[in-house]
C-alpha cells in the first residue's frame, strides 16, 4: 500500500464536508471505520473523492453505510468528484446490500424447549436402534443368499479382508495380550504372596484371560482397529457416490460390502481370541517364572490340572458375537455417512465408541448367563 | 487500447513434466490487467496445471513466474505473502471448508487483515455472499446443503474476499444448467468489469468464451498454441483451434452471442 488513506472532516453551517484521498482497501477499514462513525448525523454530508485512487468494495461498503446513517437521520448524502469507475462500484455496492431476512423460527424455548429436545434425543435413538437391526437383518438376508448361491459369493473380498483385519492386527493383539499376562502374573503374585498361596497364581492368570480378559481386549483392539476402517471405507463410497451406483448396477451394498467385512471378522475374531490367549499365558508364564520362580513345568502341571478346558470354550464362543457386533457397527455407521467430510469423521469415532460400548455390554449379559447356567 | 497494456501474470518458458509425460514446455503466457482471459484446450493438455503451477500449487521444473511484479521462483516465501491476499481462486466444486457455513468460509481470507473487528467482517462477507447471487440464508448454511451452483458462487465469494486484483477460475461453469451457467457467466462478467478484476478462467464451454472472454489462449503442444481475441481465433489455421471454434457447438455460442 504506497498510498495511505488521508480523511479528513471539515464541518460547516449545514454539511460536514468529508474528503477522502488516497487508497481506500479492506486494510483501511479497522483505522477508517471508527472515524466515519464519528460523524455526527446531524446535518447533509457532502462527500468529496475528486483525490481518491483506489477503493475497494469494503470501503464502499463503509461509505454506503454512512450514506445510510446520515440518510436515516433525515439528511442527505452528496457526493462529488468520484471518477467514474468508482462511483460505478459505489452503485454496485449500494444494489448488493444484503437485507437480512426474518429470523427463523428456532421452535420452543425454555423449559418446553429442553423437554422438546429430550423427546427428540430418545426418538433419535430408537430410530438409530431401528437403523442398526435393519442393518444386521440385511446382513443375515444377504449372508443367507449366499449360502443359497455360492457362485455369487465374493471369495477373493473375502479373503482380503481376512488379511486385513486377521493376519495384520496379530503382532498388535500378541503384543498387548502379553503384556496384560505379565500384569495380571505381578499384580497376582504381590498379592497372593501375602497368603503364602503364590502357586494359585496359574489359575488366576488362566482363568481371567481365558475367560474374559483374552477375547475382551481383542475385541475392544478389533473395535478401535476395524470399525474404523470399514465406518471409513463404506462412508468415503457413501460420499462419492459409489454406493449409488452400484444399486443403479444392481449390485446389492449389503451384499458386496457388508457380508464380505463381517464374515471375515466372523472367521478371524476367534482366531485372534485364541493368539491372545496363548500370549496371555506365556507373558504370565515368563513372569511367574521370574518373579515367583515357578519353574515353567510346574506352571504347566497346574494350568492343566486347575484349569478346566470349558474356560476356553466360554471365551471363544463369545467371539463370533463380539465380531456381530463390531462388523455391522462399523458398516451401519459407514452407511450414514453424508455428503460431507465433517460427517464421514463424525461417524468414524461413533462407530469405534458404539462398538467398544456394544461389545462390553455383551460380554456383561454373557457373564450373567454363564453364571446362571453355571459354567 | 492504445496505452502500454500492464501484464499482471507473465510466463515464461515454464516446463511441467509429470514421470515422463511432459505436459508443458516451453510454455509463454502474458495476462494484461483488467481482463478476462479464457484458457482452453483438450483434455489432458494441461489446462488445470497450468493454473496451479501459477498460484504456487505445482512446482515447474524449470521457467519462470511473474506474478503482479513479484518472481514466485526466485522470491521465495516473501514474494509469495506479498500476492497471496491480491488473488483469489475458485476451485471446480468450490471447494469450500465443510466444516464452516458458507459465511465462515468467505470471512476466512478476511482475518487476515488486521484489526478488522468481527462484525464488520461479517458485514463484509454478507456483502460479497449477496454480490455473487447468493440469498441472505445461503450465509448460515454448511457446503452440504446447497446445489452445486450455489457453491460454485460460494467459491466466488471468498475467492473475492480481499478484492483480489486477480482472480483464478476452474471450470466455473461446468455442471451448471444452461441458465445457471449464463448467468454465471454475466456475473462474472459484471463483477470483474465494477471491480476491475483480472480473471483467468479454465473453461471449457464455448458460451463462456463467446459470452465474457476478452482474450483466448489455447493450449496445445505442450504451450499455449495461440492467443487472442475469439475473432482471431476463428482465422487461426490449426487443425485443432478450427475444429475448436468451427464446430456446430461454436456456430450456436456464437449465433447465441449475435441473438442478446
Amino acid at each position: 500500500m504506497n498510498d495511505a488513506l488521508s480523511l479528513t472532516v471539515e464541518t460547516a453551517a449545514d454539511h460536514h464536508l468529508v474528503r477522502l484521498s488516497g487508497v481506500f482497501t479492506v486494510h483501511d477499514l479497522p483505522g477508517a471505520e471508527p472515524r466515519l462513525a464519528a460523524i455526527a448525523a446531524d446535518r447533509a454530508v457532502l462527500l468529496d473523492l475528486a483525490a481518491l485512487e483506489r477503493l475497494d468494495t469494503a470501503g464502499a461498503w463503509a461509505l454506503d453505510r454512512l450514506e445510510a446513517r446520515i440518510a436515516e437521520a433525515g439528511f442527505t448524502l452528496e457526493t462529488q468528484g468520484a471518477a467514474p469507475h468508482l462511483s460505478a462500484l459505489m452503485r454496485r455496492v449500494d444494489a448488493a446490500i444484503p437485507t437480512p431476512d426474518l429470523p427463523e423460527d428456532t421452535g420452543p424455548k425454555g423449559l418446553t424447549g429442553r423437554l422438546d429436545a429430550i423427546g427428540r434425543r430418545v426418538v433419535d435413538m430408537g430410530k438409530h436402534g431401528g437403523v442398526f437391526l435393519n442393518a444386521f437383518g440385511m446382513f443375515l438376508y444377504r449372508l443367507g443368499q449366499s449360502l443359497r448361491h455360492p457362485s455369487r459369493f465374493h471369495l477373493t473380498a473375502l479373503v482380503a479382508h481376512c488379511e486385513d483385519v486377521g493376519w495384520r492386527a496379530v503382532p498388535i493383539v500378541s503384543l498387548l495380550s502379553f503384556l496384560i499376562g505379565v500384569v495380571l502374573a505381578f499384580q497376582g503374585a504381590t498379592q497372593l504372596r501375602q497368603f503364602g498361596a503364590e502357586v494359585f497364581v496359574v489359575d488366576l492368570i488362566a482363568i481371567s484371560i481365558l475367560r474374559e480378559l483374552g477375547i475382551l481386549l481383542t475385541s475392544i483392539i478389533v473395535a478401535g482397529r476395524t470399525a474404523s476402517a470399514f465406518t471409513a471405507a463404506i462412508g468415503s463410497m457413501k460420499m462419492r457416490e459409489e454406493i449409488d451406483a452400484m444399486q443403479t448396477l444392481g449390485i446389492d451394498p449389503a451384499h458386496a460390502l457388508f457380508v464380505p467385512r463381517i464374515l471375515a471378522l466372523i472367521l478371524m475374531l476367534p482366531i485372534l481370541g485364541l493368539v491372545a490367549n496363548v500370549m496371555g499365558l506365556l507373558g504370565g508364564g515368563i513372569m511367574s517364572y521370574l518373579v515367583l520362580d515357578i519353574s515353567p513345568g510346574i506352571f504347566l502341571v497346574r494350568l492343566i490340572e486347575g484349569t478346566d478346558v470349558s474356560n476356553v470354550f466360554v471365551g471363544l464362543i463369545k467371539a463370533p458375537v463380539f465380531a456381530v457386533i463390531i462388523g455391522v457397527v462399523g458398516c451401519n455407521a459407514g452407511m450414514q455417512v453424508g455428503s460431507n467430510a465433517e460427517s464421514l469423521g463424525r461417524q468414524t469415532s461413533n462407530a469405534v465408541v458404539q462398538a467398544i460400548f456394544a461389545v462390553i455390554v455383551a460380554d456383561a449379559i454373557f457373564s450373567v448367563f454363564f453364571a446362571e447356567i453355571g459354567l | 487500447m492504445t496505452e502500454e497494456r500492464d501484464v499482471v501474470i507473465r510466463l515464461r518458458g515454464i516446463h511441467n513434466q509429470f514421470g515422463r509425460q511432459v505436459v508443458h514446455h516451453d510454455l509463454d503466457l502474458d495476462v494484461y490487467r483488467g481482463e478476462i482471459l479464457g484458457v482452453v484446450g483438450g483434455s489432458g493438455t494441461g489446462k488445470s496445471v497450468l493454473l496451479k503451477t501459477i498460484v504456487g500449487l505445482q512446482t515447474p521444473q524449470a521457467g519462470e513466474i511473474e506474478v503482479l511484479g513479484y518472481d514466485l521462483r526466485r522470491g521465495g516465501e516473501e514474494a509469495r505473502d506479498k500476492v497471496d491476499d491480491r488473488w483469489g481462486v475458485m476451485f471446480q466444486d468450490g471447494a469450500l471448508f465443510s466444516s464452516l457455513t458458507v459465511r465462515e468460509n468467505v470471512e476466512v481470507p478476511l482475518k487476515h487483515v488486521p484489526d478488522l473487528d468481527p462484525g464488520t467482517r461479517a458485514a463484509l462477507a454478507d456483502l460479497k455472499i449477496s454480490m455473487v447471487g447468493l440469498s441472505w440464508s445461503a450465509g448460515d448454511k454448511y457446503p452440504s446443503e446447497l446445489s452445486g451452483g450455489m457453491r460454485k458462487r460460494a467459491g466466488l465469494a471468498r475467492a473475492l474476499a480481499l478484492d483480489p486484483d486477480i482472480v483464478f477460475l476452474d471450470e466455473p461453469t461446468a455442471g451448471l444448467d444452461p441458465i445457471g451457467a449464463a448467468a454465471f457467466d454475466q456475473l462474472i462478467h459484471g463483477l470483474s468489469r465494477s471491480l476491475g478484476l483480472t480473471v483467468f478462467l479454465v473453461t471449457h464451454d464455448l458460451d463462456t468464451l463467446y459470452a465474457v472472454c476478452d482474450r483466448v489462449a489455447v493450449l496445445a503442444e505442450q504451450r499455449v498454441l495461440v492467443s487472442g481475441t475469439i475473432e482471431e481465433m476463428g482465422r487461426v489455421d490449426h487443425p485443432w483451434v478450427h475444429d475448436y471454434f468451427h464446430g456446430p457447438r461454436a456456430r450456436a455460442a456464437l449465433t447465441a452471442k449475435g441473438e442478446t
